[in-house]
Formats: C-alpha cells, sequence, structure tokens
C-alpha cells in the first residue's frame, strides 16, 4: 500500500470508529436508565421513538439549546480545556483495540484497529491517566468547592487504582509476551482466556477498572448527595454533555480493554474447528466481540444499580491494601504458572 | 468477660466481598424481570379505593337536590377556612338549603373533617383526584363544579356506613 492508501483506509477506520463510539454512547445512556429503571421496579423513558430509543437524542438537543454558563470565578481556559481533554482522552484511546482479525477487503490487507501499535497496552494506560487531567482541572478550574473536592478526590483515586491497574496488566504481559493488544488476543486462542487463567488479575483489573471510569460504586467524584454532581457541578450545555459523553465512552474503553485482556478480544473457542468460510468465520468474530463488549456494558450499569457507594476512606484502604497486594499476588501466579507448565 | 460477638462483625466468607456482591447482583437481576409498579398515568389512571380522600364533593339526590341544609358545620370544623356557605330558605321538606356553597381548592388540605362532621352525609370526599387550575378564580368551585349525583358516590358513602 502506498502513503495514500494508508491515510485513505486510516481515516475511513477512524471515522467508523468514533461513528460507532458516539452511536454506542447514545444507545447505552438508553439502555442504563431502562436497565436502572428495571431493576427498581419502574419502566423507565418509553416515551420519545420507538419505546422510548430516541430519549439521548432529545436529551442532547435539550443540551445543545441551553446557554453555556462560564462562571466568573473561573480559569477560562482551563475551564474550557477540561471537557476537551476528558473527550480527546475517551475517544483516542480506541484506537489501539483491535475488533477483529486482519481481513482482505478489496485487495487491501486491512487490520480491524485504527492504529497496530506495538506498546497498546502502554499505550492504553498511559492515555487514561491523561484523562485524570480533564477532571482535575474541571474541579480546579470552576472555582467552587464542589468542584475542587471532586477533582482532587478523582486524581486521588484514579492514581491509586492505576497501580493495581498496571499490576494486573503485567500478569497479562507475562503471558503474552507482548504489548501489542492483537497479539494479546492471538495469544488467548481456544479457552486460554486470561479470565480463567488468572481469575484474581481479572477481578482486580475489572474492579480498578471501575474505579479508573469513575463509575458506581467508585464515583466519588461526581458523588451527587454529597458533591452535587463534584467536577461537573459548575458546567452547564454542551461542556457538561462533554463530560457525560467521555464518562461513557470511557466505560466503552474499559469494556473493550477487558475483553482484549482477558475475554479473548475477538476470538471464539475452537471456530476453525467448525469449518466455516473465511467470510463468515471472521464476521463471527468481529460479533463475538461486540458481543463481549456489550455483555460487559450490561454488567457496568447492572452493577451500578445494586451496589452502594465505597465511603472516601474504604475507597482508598480497598485500593492500597486489597487490590494492589492481590495484584502483585496474581503476578507470581503467573510467574508460576509459566514455570509449571511452560506456557 | 467474653466478648459478645455482634450482628455487624462479618465472617471471613462475608469480607471476601465477591459471593455477597453476586448474591446482590442476583437480586438486582431477578428484579428486572418482575412486574412494573408504575403507571403510565394519562393512558392508564389510578382507580383508587373507596377509603381515598380526593377532592370534597356535594351529594345530589336523584331528584337533582342537593342533601345539603347549610347547617355550616363543615365551614365551622375546617381547619384550613376553605369552606364558605350562606343559607337560605326553601319550600321543601328540608326547609334550608346553600344559596351559596364555595370551597376554595387551594385551602382545602383534604383532611376530611367536613365530611366527618356532616349530620346529612351531604358533603363525601371523592375519588377525583385531578386538580388543575390556571388562575386562583378558578381554584374556588362553586356549587355548579361541587353537586355530584348519589349514584356516583355510592361507594364512599357505603365506606362511610361501615366505618365512621
Amino acid at each position: 500500500m502506498n502513503i495514500t492508501e494508508i491515510i485513505v483506509v486510516s481515516l475511513i477506520k477512524i471515522v467508523l470508529v468514533i461513528v460507532m463510539i458516539l452511536v454506542a454512547v447514545i444507545f447505552l445512556v438508553y439502555f442504563e436508565r431502562r436497565i436502572s429503571a428495571w431493576i427498581q421496579y419502574r419502566i423507565g423513558p418509553n416515551r420519545v421513538g420507538w419505546k422510548g430509543i430516541l430519549q439521548t437524542t432529545a436529551d442532547v438537543m435539550k443540551l445543545l439549546l441551553k446557554e453555556d454558563i462560564v462562571p466568573s470565578a473561573s480559569n477560562k481556559t482551563l475551564h474550557t480545556l477540561a471537557p476537551i481533554i476528558a473527550l480527546f482522552v475517551a475517544f483516542s484511546t480506541y484506537a489501539v483495540i483491535p475488533f477483529g482479525p486482519d481481513v482482505t477487503i478489496f485487495g487491501y490487507q486491512v487490520k480491524l484497529m485504527v492504529a497496530d501499535v506495538n506498546i497498546g497496552v502502554l499505550y492504553v494506560l498511559a492515555l487514561t491517566s491523561l484523562g485524570v487531567y480533564g477532571i482535575t482541572f474541571a474541579g480546579y478550574s470552576s472555582g467552587s468547592k464542589y468542584s475542587l473536592l471532586g477533582g482532587i478526590r478523582s486524581s486521588a483515586q484514579m492514581i491509586s487504582y492505576e497501580v493495581s491497574m498496571g499490576f494486573s496488566v503485567a500478569g497479562v504481559l507475562l503471558l503474552s509476551e507482548s504489548l501489542n493488544p492483537q497479539k494479546i488476543v492471538l495469544a488467548q486462542s481456544g479457552w486460554m482466556w486470561n479470565a480463567i487463567l488468572q481469575p484474581i488479575g481479572f477481578i482486580t483489573f475489572v474492579v480498578s477498572a471501575f474505579a479508573e471510569t469513575n463509575r458506581l460504586p467508585f464515583d466519588l467524584p461526581e458523588a451527587e448527595p454529597e458533591l452535587v454532581g463534584g467536577y461537573h457541578t459548575e458546567y452547564s450545555s454542551m461542556k457538561f454533555a462533554g463530560f457525560f459523553l467521555a464518562e461513557y465512552a470511557n466505560m466503552i474503553i474499559a469494556s473493550a480493554m477487558i475483553t482484549t485482556l482477558y475475554l479473548g478480544g475477538w476470538q471464539i473457542p475452537y471456530i476453525d474447528k467448525l469449518g466455516l468460510g473465511v467470510t463468515l468465520t471472521t464476521l463471527l468474530q468481529v460479533g463475538a466481540f461486540f458481543l463481549k463488549v456489550i455483555f460487559l456494558l450490561f454488567f457496568f450499569i447492572w452493577v451500578r444499580w445494586s451496589i452502594p457507594r465505597f465511603r472516601y476512606d474504604q475507597l482508598m484502604s480497598l485500593g492500597w491494601k486489597v487490590m494492589f497486594p492481590l495484584s502483585i499476588i496474581n503476578i507470581i501466579w503467573v510467574a508460576c504458572l509459566i514455570m509449571i507448565f511452560n506456557l | 468477660m467474653e466478648l459478645k460477638r455482634r450482628e455487624k462483625d462479618l465472617t471471613v466468607w462475608q469480607k471476601l466481598y465477591i459471593p455477597e456482591i453476586v448474591k446482590g447482583l442476583a437480586l438486582t437481576l431477578r428484579t428486572m424481570f418482575k412486574p412494573k409498579v408504575t403507571m403510565e398515568y394519562p393512558e392508564i389512571k389510578f382507580q383508587p379505593p373507596s377509603s381515598y380522600r380526593g377532592r370534597p364533593v356535594l351529594v345530589q339526590e336523584e331528584n337533582g337536590v342537593e342533601r345539603c341544609v347549610a347547617c355550616g358545620l363543615c365551614s365551622r370544623v375546617c381547619p384550613a377556612l376553605a369552606i364558605e356557605v350562606q343559607a337560605a330558605e326553601t319550600e321543601l321538606e328540608k326547609e334550608r338549603y346553600p344559596k351559596k356553597f364555595e370551597i376554595n381548592m387551594i385551602r382545602c388540605i383534604f383532611c376530611g373533617f367536613c365530611e366527618e362532621v356532616c349530620p346529612e352525609e351531604a358533603i363525601v370526599m371523592s375519588k377525583d383526584y385531578e386538580l388543575v387550575f390556571t388562575n386562583r378564580e378558578d381554584a374556588i368551585y362553586g356549587k355548579d363544579k361541587l353537586l355530584v349525583p348519589v349514584e356516583k358516590l355510592k361507594d364512599r358513602l357505603e365506606f362511610l356506613r361501615k366505618f365512621k
């Protein structure tokens, strides 16, 4: 492929992925509201469009038409920058996640990911750490004590949980011997899923992912009852929608990362034994990836409406005294696995 | 001295969190498929039981005359001073009737004292809970709005005879 073709193919993939995330977020918000309603014996929004499917669209329209209020005590540059950082991080992380095997379309060898980066996992970890800046800036620049408290809480929380997250990823890297997401997926062929081989690492990673995305039971940066919304208290209109969008996009990325690292990515165990055609196999595999992600997203929502929020000291002690040692035990466990079974 | 085990001391199994979280998740999953309690209001309306205290109304007999004899007890007992009655004479057997009977629905607190105190069962609480007005004048209900035929209030009258 020459350089023009590479650019065109990359652009198509970028647009596809961004549109996919945006559409997914719209449905995700809708399903979050519906599922929360079902869990609470309610019906949920069902008036706008078929079964209320256009509810989110209507909400976004409303937000677009609202006045954008910037508090006079705020630092205006940072105040504007914060949601942009949050959104940028949320969207760019998705670049390295493979949602299918390499395919040949119109004679071109196309990788089903935006960028095949050798250090993909490191890239994701680095960018999610950048995501802290969005929230911290939002809290700091708003000139409101509630926002500041939310921002400080979130930076402490995200930094603490990144440690155990990084250590649980180390277990995966030991097994796959690569930082490339596609190679990590390929290393999990058959039932060699990392979730089965290293259940402790899987649990610590999932819990850390919940904390990283600021979802309940770890949504202390937002904490509606105490902090009036936390870091986005002083945001309105489309800037608020930006944070909202980033939060849900982060959820999708967390689910995609869990799928890639622990649930075998797009792999269906032993599908090559069935003798289906290449096209059908590929389609099934891409479908399997999305199914796994959708299940995890449902799990995110399901957990949110089942478990109450942690207290701040509980959150910190869980992060440092439980999750951190557990993720180190997981590394030792994986090392033993490699030593004994020569994986 | 032996320390008494308190309820809040968790067992090792409970301290693992995960089994307890799974239990909670199972509960919420079961709830998701249970019938919903929400009524889709404008389409499906709540049918109150006969003990429901909706807006107070005056009972209208089959011959089109109200039962009220304008004794004014309801007006006296009303804690919110919502009822105004003006009595007048009539040729009928009851001799007195309310020339003017007004309930200010902004003031009414739906306590049901008027119904309790009425010697004639002439004012009762209906099942009507849809009270909308766009200005203060509309909120003062005169006899035109208050009179309701006795057939429509059978439930409540029976309930009152049983329990009052």
